[in-house]
């Protein structure tokens, strides 16, 4: 079983802070981490790994930088990782994202299984996973919550949707984006540590992925941010500190207003 | 030609464009001040141009491309029917209702795109909302929702018809779809919108979301690839309203469904069993924290939805604790939703919480500490103990809703 997981190091979005004067978002001292949901996506394929064999394999396309994110990869468990990083992969949009990752993963052999984290906390776009396996002409399965059985060339996964969850069996090989109630993602050893600090991250670029230069970075992007702005923030309304009969009588005629009661 | 470039000459080191990227693209070596080294852009730019707006001696200059004009022979604004069991989607009416105005002003028409199996007679309902032409792939293969056939289908109606641009409900479907055919088509994806208009100039689709947990909103544009798809943040636009005798035009669409390979099966579909609301659709939520402090007392928030008909949400505190299933998280990992009414109970408001829920209309907050940053966005907020006022309160509204 040959598994790659798609990983990316975003800041901690719940570190991020408003300066309160200018309105601007205030990045100093903000850490940067491996996405939360592509935990989940590395812990899924380290247990695929010990319930099946074969190998995982972390890649991930970011600046210099996300080496760091990599190497925290392989102390969690992973055998291998690979940073695609070129300047001219840089302000990439899903789809061009999506387009190099798959070309990335072309060049690792392709795979059995590919995870992906739902989404990125920074851009929650939830697109580049189902993007990859479009670009690589394979089945996907989106917010995935429980992979059920694997065999036979086959896997049956548990899938979140409004309402309820869906069973659904596909061939493989196969990509999944996984949610946060798929597993508990486990803390790198001691020994994961030291490994991590010893393995060489491969670094590749646009020529050792074979990529075109014309579908990757700003180039490669049909989309584009023309414009970013602080939401106006919600009118603060008003907080009252009275005896439970009168927060009560409170909330009552504000429903009434409301038409809820 | 398309790029940032920082004029060395006017720029004063100041560092302002430093702090204002959303994207932590600006480094500046040395410190600031005359002293240190210019500006210098990294890979993660974007070209949003947070900083030119920030820079206040006017040196930093972004170059776009200005070559706008939507291709002639796109014509269109179509959504996407999302539909299951023979149900239409709620998204799909506040679609229709957003895509009307986007077609009017562009002088096109609103098309529906319906796939799936024995849905024909859904047409007339799309058309009563809104819709000039539903375009409608009915075929046995398309029977539950699959990625596969549905982004082939998809995107051979648009090679065939070459809309302007494509709404999706920003659900589990439209979510997963879209970007499936984004690829196919080599286009544009903006995800999980929250407002659309139409650039008077250009004619260009002006899609505006959240970004960084809702920190921050991104306007985007899709200038050239066509068609513009978005998918849409559900309960945020307006429903269409319904003229059941506004005419329309059906057109079949034919699919070879022995050509479609399709190589995922969906076995069976398991309602998640509640005896309230999903929170996706409910107009009322009532949501628990951490303040509750154990699983029993969790039965309190179940108690006061009942009392209102009202789905149950939880802070990631409450669904890490296990007192309720991960599907009633709202938060940044969790879900996001916007309901009429969001009732916080024991819940402090960590931004991650507020990124998830503060699209609500109107916020109830009930909670001890005066300090809670949940005070900050709630229309009414209770200072007080919840285990006296939410049981006062589910009392108080059972006694109402008898009296009704």
């Amino acid at each position: 079983m040959k598994v790659i997981v798609c990983i990316k190091q975003v800041p901690d979005t719940t570190e991020v802070k408003i300066n309160p004067e200018t309105g601007t978002l205030m990045r100093e001292g903000v850490p940067a981490i491996i996405n939360p949901f592509d935990q989940y996506a590395l812990e899924e394929g380290i247990l695929t790994r010990e319930r099946h064999g074969g190998t995982v394999t972390a890649i991930s396309m970011g600046p210099p930088q996300a080496r760091e994110a990599l190497r925290d990869a392989v102390a969690m468990g992973v055998d291998d990782a690979v940073l695609l990083c070129d300047q001219r992969f840089a302000g990439a949009d899903t789809l061009a994202t999506a387009y190099t990752l798959a070309r990335a993963i072309e060049r690792l052999g392709g795979a059995d299984l590919i995870i992906c984290g739902k989404q990125a906390i920074d851009g929650d776009t939830a697109q580049v996973g189902p993007g990859v396996a479009e670009e690589l002409d394979i089945p996907h399965i989106s917010y995935v919550k429980k992979v059920v059985s694997i065999g036979d060339g086959r896997i049956k996964v548990e899938r979140m949707v409004e309402g309820g969850v869906e069973v659904i069996e596909s061939s493989m090989p196969v990509l999944i984006t996984v949610m946060k109630d798929i597993n508990q993602p486990r803390l790198p050893t001691l020994k994961g540590i030291m490994r991590a600090k010893r393995t060489e991250i491969k670094v590749w670029g646009l020529e050792d992925i074979g990529a075109e230069e014309g579908r990757v970075g700003l180039t490669g992007s049909p989309t584009e941010v023309i414009r970013v702005f602080t939401p106006e923030l919600r009118k603060r309304g008003q907080v009252i500190e009275v005896p439970t009969e009168e927060a009560v009588a409170a909330v009552v005629r504000k429903l009434r207003e409301l038409r809820a009661v | 030609m398309t790029g940032i470039r920082i004029r060395e000459d006017v720029c004063t080191r100041c560092g302002e464009c430093v702090a204002a990227c959303p994207f932590g693209a600006i480094e500046i070596t040395g410190g600031t001040g005359a002293t240190s080294g210019l500006p210098r852009v990294n890979d993660s730019c974007t070209l949003c141009g947070a900083c030119t707006d920030s820079c206040p001696v006017g040196a930093i200059e972004i170059a776009r491309d200005s070559g706008a004009g939507p291709a002639p022979d796109h014509k269109d604004v179509w959504v996407f029917a999302e539909q299951r069991g023979g149900r239409i989607a709620g998204v799909v009416f506040e679609l229709l209702g957003e895509g009307r105005k986007l077609a009017d002003s562009l002088g096109q028409r609103l098309g529906a795109a319906l796939l799936g199996s024995g849905v024909r007679g859904l047409a007339p309902e799309l058309i009563a909302h809104g819709a000039d032409v539903v375009y409608v792939a009915d075929d046995p293969c398309l029977d539950r929702f699959r990625d596969e056939p549905y982004a082939l289908v998809l995107e051979g109606m648009v090679n065939k018809y070459s809309p302007n641009i494509i709404l999706f409900g920003a659900t589990s479907t439209g979510r997963s779809l879209a970007p499936r055919l984004a690829g196919k088509l080599r286009t544009g994806l903006t995800a999980d919108c929250t407002g659309l208009e139409i650039d008077t100039e250009t004619g260009l689709l002006r899609q505006t979301r959240p970004a960084f947990g809702g920190n921050i909103m991104a306007t985007i544009l899709c200038r050239k690839a066509r068609p513009q798809m978005a998918t849409v943040r559900p309960r945020v636009m307006k429903r269409a309203g319904a003229d059941p005798g506004r005419a329309g035009e059906v057109i079949p669409f034919a699919v070879d469904s022995g050509r479609m390979r399709i190589r995922t099966d969906v076995l069976e579909f398991v309602e998640e069993v509640t005896d309230t609301v999903s929170i996706e659709d409910a107009d009322i939520i009532v949501s628990g924290g951490r303040g509750l402090g154990e699983a029993r007392n969790f039965s309190l928030i179940q108690d006061l939805a009942r009392a209102m008909k009202a789905a149950v949400g939880a802070s990631r505190a409450a669904v890490d604790s296990g007192w309720i299933a991960y599907s009633h998280q709202v938060g940044q990992t969790g879900k996001t939703v916007c309901p009429k009414i969001y009732i916080a109970v024991g819940i402090s408001g960590a931004v991650q919480h507020l990124a998830g829920m503060q699209g609500s209309e109107v916020i109830i907050a009930i909670n001890k500490d005066p300090e809670a940053p949940i005070f900050k966005v709630a229309t009414l907020g209770i200072v007080g103990d919840l285990f006296e006022v939410v049981p006062a309160l589910t009392k108080e509204l059972r006694k109402a809703s008898g009296a009704d």
